[in-house]
């Protein structure tokens, strides 16, 4: 192990998306040295692709709208899992966020005053998201990217290096986080380019990875998105909550085949595009839960009004929110009223003339014109449901994004879990970036400079770390060597014929409308594939090669599978994200109640190569009660819908 | 499982309907050398040249070396040259080719090889440090900024840019001319320069930077003879040549020849 390099930095963050870059940007105006590792090319990641809009209660388009509002939505959103510190943190901050990206030089659309232009989104009761056409989130990484840059220059002319306090290792990948007494020390890595081995000495490392998407066929989400941070949190030995829920975005494209479930914005809904069945029906009008009857427009007269009028009119049932359009979908669909290629019509050409269409959606036309040939200003798209964001996340403080158990590992963005509850607003997503990025980087620089003595990494760590990355290079040798354990037998995998299984399994298996029955085959067949999956096997060397990425990332994406098919198991209700089929309704006893997801056995992989037990250890936890003033923030009749008699009583 | 998602389902069965063999020729190598490896492989109705290029990978060659993220068009990560012009593969449909054409894809041609189909683009990040970054109002605090949308949508245009880097990979000033690296930064670049320039609040002026002097002097613009290469392959359709380097020709001539206009701009707090 002495050729692996070490570096030693203050704080490492994972992940270059919008909490990565935001939390760097942090840790390094606290002083502290800082490193960016990315999976991609930096100005890569997956935040590139959010397109409506960042939530922020700016109050630009409605004066009405306050943080207190927003807050509001994002509970009623969640189903009151939310934690409510977390939900509260970010209502607060998030106007300052967006703000402070201007004098970075974020360009957003204007209003006719010349402020942030604001729009109108699922489930927010103002028009409340910050963008630029529907290309908002390449505009959050650009001028993040652009201040990381800023930096550097900065640090270039007082040290005569562009690298000295803040650098991005691009192309790079974290495959465990290391601990030496109960604590982070750093981390190990490989570069892509060369298949080289690294290691990072840092006391604090802040996970900024992302989501799990590419673990389900249909998915909005790139590459990237194998659930890394939720994997390395759990084999360091930090807890997961809320894996059950899972969003199932209602508009991804359907058609053609290759681009089925890429990303159709919310923004077309929320500028005044209209969902219908093959018989031409509105059919969202049929789908308004009981919670939110009185907050939906019953005709399409008053829905259409609201566009102009919202004070007076109720908003249309398209502007739901995501989990209930999306099981609107599957159910038109299911009930035979779908579209030609199993979607439903989202129609925004009867509905505005071309000009505006290509001005406020200028990417949707372009994507469908290029992929689909579809003119959306001249007939609808068709649409339908794809896995977009997972709730559930490393368990946090609200306040300062460290993870529960793990001394030095903090964790913001997707990977967080609590603060979208079991279903998370669109919007909601870039102003969780930058609020709770800037948390974690704030504080992880606080506790690296707290420290009078630092972790050292563990020699043992790193050769164990390096073996484990380098297995998927002698597979077939691994099987014979193992063979009298009876474990490890036969040839070598394919790992992307595992991939395609995995994704396979967990669409049909744990979907977006759950069963019993199928979770529990799920999980037997997640055992079979992590059996064989320690037989993932390479050809070729180390030097930039994809199917050794890929079964590395088998790891990550079948211990997180596990936790959402567990947990999808254990929740014996429906909520959010999370749908059963045979416990179809939202239940106020399991309101308060968070899954905790943790490695069975941490020490050991045994379990890993034993198809009969699973690496997953599941607790429940009650949430704390939600603070006085915020609940009062809620009519009683409301509270009464999601607070059980005894927590009303409180 | 009990009955199918519908949704999710869809008709899988029917994009297998129009499937063919296509003939595929794929760069292979790396810093050394390499060459061209022919394939048969099928291709289903809707499918771009990225889908094969996984469709090889999953089947046929499980370590081809090739960069993507997005498969939307959004990220700019899988650049590549097919049939010798740079290109997104994730935005190329083969339904653009004939079905008994072959189909070349090679690296990006301007940056140097790192494994098959990716190249090392750190000549594009080293640029990116060069231009002097937003410059905020002193006078304005957070929040206070007000800005008419006919001044930010010249900017807007440009900061489409997925930085993709075929504007670079193209131009004729450094395809095949290494020994101009250092001296030009390329349209991405100087598009960049132009979209600060034009930024209706950016204060470089005041802080003693001159951007158009800097496009001239320090970033090579006299090099660029206004061809469009660069507009013609960029995938977000952004009008480089017209909307960025011309104008910024006009104003860095403007400054350097015409003395009222450089009084002017040094008199004037901004100078549009």
């Amino acid at each position: 192990m002495a050729h692996v390099d070490r570096q030693a930095w203050d704080v490492v963050v994972v992940g270059a998306g919008g909490a990565g870059l935001r939390a760097a940007i942090e840790a390094r105006e606290a002083g502290m040295r800082t490193a960016v590792i990315c999976k991609s090319l930096f100005g890569k990641a997956h935040t590139v692709m959010a397109e409506g809009g960042i939530a922020a209660s700016m109050g630009n388009a409605n004066e009405h709208d306050n943080w207190q509002v927003h807050f509001r939505d994002t509970l009623r959103g969640g189903k009151f899992l939310n934690h409510w510190r977390m939900a509260e943190l970010h209502a607060r901050e998030a106007p300052d966020r967006v703000w402070e990206l201007e004098t970075w030089g974020a360009l957003f659309d204007r209003t006719p005053d010349g402020r942030i232009s604001q729009r109108n989104f699922g489930g927010h009761e103002y028009p409340r998201l910050a963008h630029v056409g529907d290309r908002t989130g390449l505009e959050l990484i650009r001028t993040l990217q652009q201040k990381i840059v800023a930096l550097q220059q900065e640090d270039e002319r007082e040290f005569g290096a562009y690298d000295a306090r803040l650098k991005v290792f691009q192309e790079c990948t974290v495959t465990r986080v290391l601990k030496s007494d109960g604590r982070v020390s750093g981390t190990f890595c490989y570069e892509r380019e060369s298949g080289r081995f690294f290691v990072m000495e840092a006391p604090a490392v802040v996970l900024a990875t992302g989501g799990i998407g590419k673990s389900f066929k249909v998915t909005s989400n790139s590459w990237e998105y194998t659930g890394d941070g939720h994997a390395l949190a759990l084999l360091a030995g930090a807890p997961l909550i809320n894996m059950e829920f899972v969003q199932f975005h209602p508009t991804g494209m359907v058609w053609p085949p290759s681009v089925k479930g890429i990303l159709v914005t919310e923004s077309v809904r929320g500028d005044g595009g209209v969902l219908r069945n093959s018989e031409g029906k509105r059919f969202m009008f049929d789908y308004i839960p009981d919670v939110f009857k009185e907050k939906y427009a019953e005709s399409e007269d008053e829905g259409d009004r609201w566009y102009e009028d919202p004070e007076r009119n109720r908003r249309p049932p398209e502007l739901l929110p995501r989990d209930e359009v999306a099981r609107a979908i599957n159910a038109e669909v299911k009930a035979g009223r779908g579209s030609p290629h199993g979607g439903v019509y989202l129609d925004v050409s009867t509905r505005m003339p071309a000009e505006v269409i290509k001005r406020r959606l200028p990417s949707m036309h372009h994507q469908f014109k290029e992929l689909a040939d579809v003119d959306i200003t001249a007939e609808p798209m068709e649409v339908g449901p794809t896995c977009h964001y997972v709730m559930g996340g490393v368990d946090v403080d609200p306040d300062t994004a460290a993870a529960t158990g793990v001394p030095g590992l903090f964790a913001a963005g997707e990977v967080a879990g609590g603060m979208h509850g079991s279903n998370r607003l669109g919007g909601n997503s870039l102003s969780d970036l930058l609020v709770f990025g800037r948390r974690a980087g704030l504080h992880a620089a606080e506790y690296a400079a707290s420290l009078t003595d630092r972790p050292q990494a563990d020699p043992l760590q790193i050769d164990a770390a390096e073996a484990e990355a380098l297995r998927p290079f002698s597979a077939e040798e691994a099987g014979d060597a193992e063979e009298a354990a009876g474990r490890d037998r036969g040839p070598a995998e394919n790992p992307y014929t595992l991939h395609q299984e995995l994704q396979q399994a967990m669409n049909d298996l744990v979907g977006i409308i759950r069963r019993e029955g199928e979770m529990a085959e799920a999980l037997k067949r997640l055992a079979d594939l992590r059996v064989r999956a320690r037989r993932a096997g390479v050809e070729g060397h180390r030097q930039y090669n994809p199917g050794w990425h890929l079964s590395i990332d088998l790891r990550n994406m079948l211990l997180v599978s596990e936790c959402v098919a567990r947990a999808a198991l254990a929740r014996e209700e429906s909520r959010g994200g999370h749908t059963r089929d045979d416990h179809p309704a939202m239940d106020r006893s399991w309101r308060n109640i968070n899954l905790v997801c943790e490695l069975a056995d941490p020490q050991c992989d045994a379990r890993a190569a034993d198809p009969s037990l699973g690496q997953i250890r599941l607790s429940r936890r009650e949430t704390p009660p939600i603070r006085r003033d915020l609940l009062e923030l809620f009519e009683k009749d409301e509270l009464a819908k999601y607070l059980t008699d005894e927590e009303l009583s409180r | 499982m009990s009955e199918p998602q519908a949704v999710q389902d869809g008709k899988e069965q029917s994009g297998q309907a129009g499937a063919y063999q296509a003939h595929f020729r794929v760069w292979r190598g790396d810093a050394d050398g390499g060459e061209l490896a022919d394939f048969q492989v099928e291709v289903h109705e809707g499918e771009v040249v990225l889908d094969i290029i996984h469709r090889l990978q999953a089947t046929q060659t499980p370590d081809l070396a090739v960069r993507w993220n997005c498969k939307a068009g959004k990220c700019g990560s899988c650049s590549a040259e097919i049939n010798g012009r740079p290109r997104l593969m994730c935005m190329t449909r083969m339904s653009v080719f004939d079905r008994t054409e072959t189909i070349t894809v090679t690296p990006m041609r301007a940056f140097p090889v790192v494994r098959d189909l990716v190249t090392d683009v750190s000549f594009n990040y080293a640029k990116a440090r060069e231009i002097p970054s937003f410059v905020p109002p002193a006078e304005l605090a957070p929040g206070e900024y007000r800005m008419k949308q006919e001044d930010v949508g010249r900017s807007q245009e440009f900061r489409k840019c997925i930085e993709c880097f075929l504007c670079q990979d193209t131009c004729h000033v450094v395809r095949d001319h290494e020994e101009n690296k250092a001296a030009f930064a390329g349209p991405r670049f100087l598009m960049r320069i132009a979209e600060l320039d034009m930024h209706p609040l950016d204060a470089a002026p005041e802080s003693g930077i001159d951007r158009k002097g800097s496009a001239q002097d320090d970033h090579g613009l006299g090099y660029c003879n206004i061809t469009k290469c660069c507009t013609e392959v960029c995938p977000e359709n952004i009008k480089i040549t017209d909307n960025a380097l011309i104008p910024l020709k006009e104003r860095a001539a403007d400054r350097k020849y015409d003395p009222l206009v450089w009084l002017g701009n040094k008199i004037r707090r901004r100078t549009e």
